[in-house]
């Protein structure tokens, strides 16, 4: 039989199907793919009126654009989730150990296990949290690891989010969407439900409320807005938790608490949900530019009059530069050998590995150190020649700006077309939730899916979509 | 409830209410140029004035006013805030902003209206498919007032988008009075010329009151009884003190669920009474242009003393 380079999760390096999409199959022979067509066409109908939708930046309030979804559901079997789930255990523990650590004894740089300038010359790690216990311990109340895959027993963590992760709205509506149309499937299927995610997001949240709190805590949920790009997510959110969504506008410090302007006065708040950049947190104490912050909260936060989460400064976990570090990290931290792999990284900062990444730049993906979304990275196989000049120029100029990674054979899923299923590459993003009770991951998470054929990038903002991901019951 | 919801909520129901009123305003607009009894470029102007859009009018096009330009000024012109399309826009913008606060039901139909009027609205309305186009406005801001009455709970939620609806409702129907009120006086009540039949009944269909006219007072029309109609008849869901009994209910019900009773509501009691109490004849005795010209400032007094009292914006 005919082996392909790619790992397809549906029909392996051939023509055999695989296991976990036995009970999809069935059912997707016996469909009519004229009836496909128009269920594809009434899940984008279903996402516009609903107004799941992403906002591009600097454009106007009519550009509000949906991201594709895709009818064909991603399909993970139990016993590979189980392994992963461990893995992201794993990684999420050690991070938030991590995090401790380097805002208190640093013993893992002690340990000389991470060069000491790595953190304190990293633009992620904020002074202001030296010394700082967050409420219950966790700094990372949500994560989002990003994994590709890359054989049939084969992940990488590719990016962990350990700042504000987005995406998991995506994650609930196509659920949602796929009940909705295509209910016979989950009667033959046993997929595990994500709909928990929201009550088990807000009794974690609950949970490391600070010690000013009297009675049961109050949550918010903090947007920069309605013209933010994630907007949605914030209202909904907000929404399935039942708790209040605000804006910096709408909060004040009052006797040493955060307090939310309500019809009947101002009303404390205990935990904040903020989707809000660090800098853009406190004027008082970052950025005295940001009219999006509260000013002091960062000294109400000191004092123990309220619960920030994600707690600022772990950007600094998910720097590009020190994910080169994580496999040192989790054995440092949990005494085990990593479960999830990482992707050999090259930091572009070291003299020897700037020179192995300019002699082979045309087979290397190229990251900026602090950059997200796709933006500013370079795809080797796929560049051009003068998209390679121009990176080697920018490597010479800056080469601590930059990290190099060998580009991975991404697993592809198919997706439904106009000719009916074509393979396209995926990665995967699990939400984690950490509270002082433990870690949880809902199990299934954010499929991405680069719409072009061949195309490895799955970025919303770069055309890329998002599938149904399903973990099956034992 | 936080107070930018309250304001979000208000604002939201205002501006669905208006995209309403502007869509019947048009069509009375339309229905006198057709039956050609007056100067129709008169009529066209006194319609911008009640909706309120001569001044931004004038600005953009000159003192002529024409047909073709005032409908599409106040059908879908992006240049005046109170146009349908800017109007819905805005409740949607509002929606947004408030959509923790909505039902699924009541956000589908904003959303829904929205997407309408921008379909419909991207280009200039012919004459031909004017009918069709504002019907489908009034079915789709129907279809929100619908969901929001028949899903959400009914708290201070409900009592916000209620304030929003009705004060913006008792402000057109004062308004259209406003610019209307000549016609109504005792002077021009030669009655029975057909030009003054025409004026009257415009009124009547400007807030789509000839149907009950016709059941509280029969087939003659006059000045008196319509006017009494619009302002005191609280049986007539679009007038004066219908709107104003409506304000003043949604005011109790929030004041019984804070346990307070701010300023806004002895400001609105003191409105609904004095409708209960007065009577036509002496408001016409005491000139109906004073009369309604105190309405407005009383409303839009109201309107700011509600945002103070619950704190929208500070």
């Amino acid at each position: 039989m005919e082996q392909n380079d790619t790992f397809d999760e549906m029909w392996g390096r051939g023509q055999e199907l695989r296991v976990p999409y036995n009970g999809f199959q069935d059912w997707f022979e016996g469909e009519d793919i004229a009836r496909l067509r128009a269920k594809q066409r009434e899940a984008e109908e279903v996402f516009r009126l609903t107004g799941i939708t992403f906002n591009v930046y600097g454009r106007s309030e009519a550009e509000e654009r949906l991201i594709p979804f895709d009818i064909i559901p991603r399909i993970i079997s139990a016993r590979e989730w189980l392994k992963l789930s461990r893995g992201i255990e794993q990684r999420v523990q050690a991070i938030n150990a991590f995090l401790y650590d380097i805002y208190h004894r640093q013993e893992i740089v002690r340990a000389g296990r991470i060069p000491a300038e790595m953190i304190s010359r990293n633009e992620a790690f904020l002074p202001q949290m030296i010394g700082m216990a967050p409420p219950g311990g966790v700094y990372t109340h949500i994560a989002g690891i990003d994994l590709v895959r890359t054989s049939d027993d084969e992940f990488y963590v590719l990016e962990d989010n350990a700042r504000t992760p987005s995406g998991v709205s995506y994650m609930l509506e196509n659920r949602e969407t796929m009940l909705q149309m295509f209910p016979e499937l989950f009667s033959t299927n046993r997929v595990q439900p994500v709909s928990n995610y929201p009550r088990s997001l807000q009794r974690s949240l609950a949970n490391c409320a600070p010690p000013a709190t009297l009675g049961d805590p109050t949550v918010a949920v903090l947007t920069p807005g309605i013209y933010n790009s994630a907007y949605y997510e914030h209202s909904f959110l907000a929404d399935q938790m039942g708790v209040e969504l605000v804006e910096g506008h709408d909060l004040r410090v009052i006797d040493g608490r955060v307090a939310m302007r309500t019809t009947q006065g101002y009303k404390p708040i205990d935990v904040l949900y903020r989707r809000l950049d660090d800098e853009f947190l406190d004027p008082l104490n970052f950025n005295p530019d940001s009219a999006l912050g509260v000013p002091g909260i960062m000294d109400v936060y000191r004092a123990g009059g309220i619960t920030i989460a994600n707690a600022p400064g772990t950007g600094i976990a998910d720097d590009k530069a020190i994910y080169s570090y994580m496999p040192d990290i989790v054995e440092f931290y949990t005494g085990e050998k990593a479960i999830l792999q990482n992707v050999p990284t090259w930091r572009c900062s070291e003299l020897d590995s700037l020179a192995y990444v300019l002699d082979n730049l045309s087979e290397l993906v190229v990251k900026e150190v602090h950059g997200s979304g796709g933006y500013g990275m370079l795809i080797g196989p796929a560049a051009s020649k003068k998209e390679l000049a121009e990176f080697t120029r920018k490597l010479k100029a800056r080469p601590s700006h930059y990290i190099a990674q060998p580009t991975l054979a991404l697993s592809t899923v198919p997706i439904f077309t106009r000719s009916g299923l074509a393979p396209r590459h995926v990665d995967l993003r699990p939400f984690v939730l950490v509270s002082p009770d433990g870690i949880e991951i809902t199990p299934g998470g954010l499929t991405r899916v680069a719409l072009k054929k061949g195309s490895l990038v799955v970025n919303s903002s770069q055309g890329g979509g998002t599938k149904d991901t399903w973990v099956l019951e034992d | 409830m936080l107070g930018k919801t309250a304001n979000g909520l208000y604002w939201m129901f205002r501006y669905i209410e208006r995209a309403e009123n502007i869509a019947r305003l048009i069509e009375t607009g339309q229905r006198m140029a057709l039956t050609r009894s007056s100067a129709a470029e008169d009529e066209w102007a006194s319609i911008l004035d009640t909706a309120g859009v001569r001044d931004s009018y004038t600005e953009k096009h000159g003192d002529a006013v024409t047909k073709e330009g005032a409908i599409d000024w106040m059908l879908r012109d992006p240049d005046n805030a109170s146009s349908v399309l800017s109007a819905v826009s805005n409740a949607r913008l509002n929606a947004r902003m408030v959509r923790t606060a909505l039902t699924h039901e009541v956000w589908e139909a904003m959303n829904g209206c929205y997407m309408e009027a921008r379909n419909i609205l991207a280009r200039k309305v012919g004459e031909r498919d004017l009918p069709e186009v504002l019907n489908k406005m009034r079915q789709r801001t129907a279809l929100v007032r619908g969901a929001t009455h028949g899903t959400m709970l009914r708290n201070d939620i409900y009592d916000f988008a209620r304030i929003g609806t009705f004060l913006e409702r008792a402000d057109n129907t004062a308004r259209i009075l406003d610019v209307k009120y000549y016609v109504l006086l005792p002077s021009a009540m030669a009655v029975g010329s057909s030009l003054d039949n025409v004026q009257w009944e415009t009124i009547l269909r400007s807030v789509s009151g000839r149907g009950g006219y016709r059941m509280v007072h029969g087939n003659r029309i006059r000045p008196r009884d319509i006017a009494q109609f619009l302002m005191l008849d609280k049986r007539m869901p679009r007038s004066l003190n219908f709107c104003c009994s409506k304000l003043l209910d949604n005011l109790d019900y929030l004041a019984s669920d804070y346990g307070n009773t701010p300023p806004s509501h002895h400001m609105a009691r003191a409105m609904t009474d004095q409708f209960a109490l007065h009577d036509v004849d002496a408001i016409f005795e005491l000139g109906l242009h004073e009369y309604i010209q105190e309405v407005l400032t009383s409303l839009s007094k109201l309107g700011r003393q509600i945002e103070v009292d619950y704190r929208f914006y500070e």
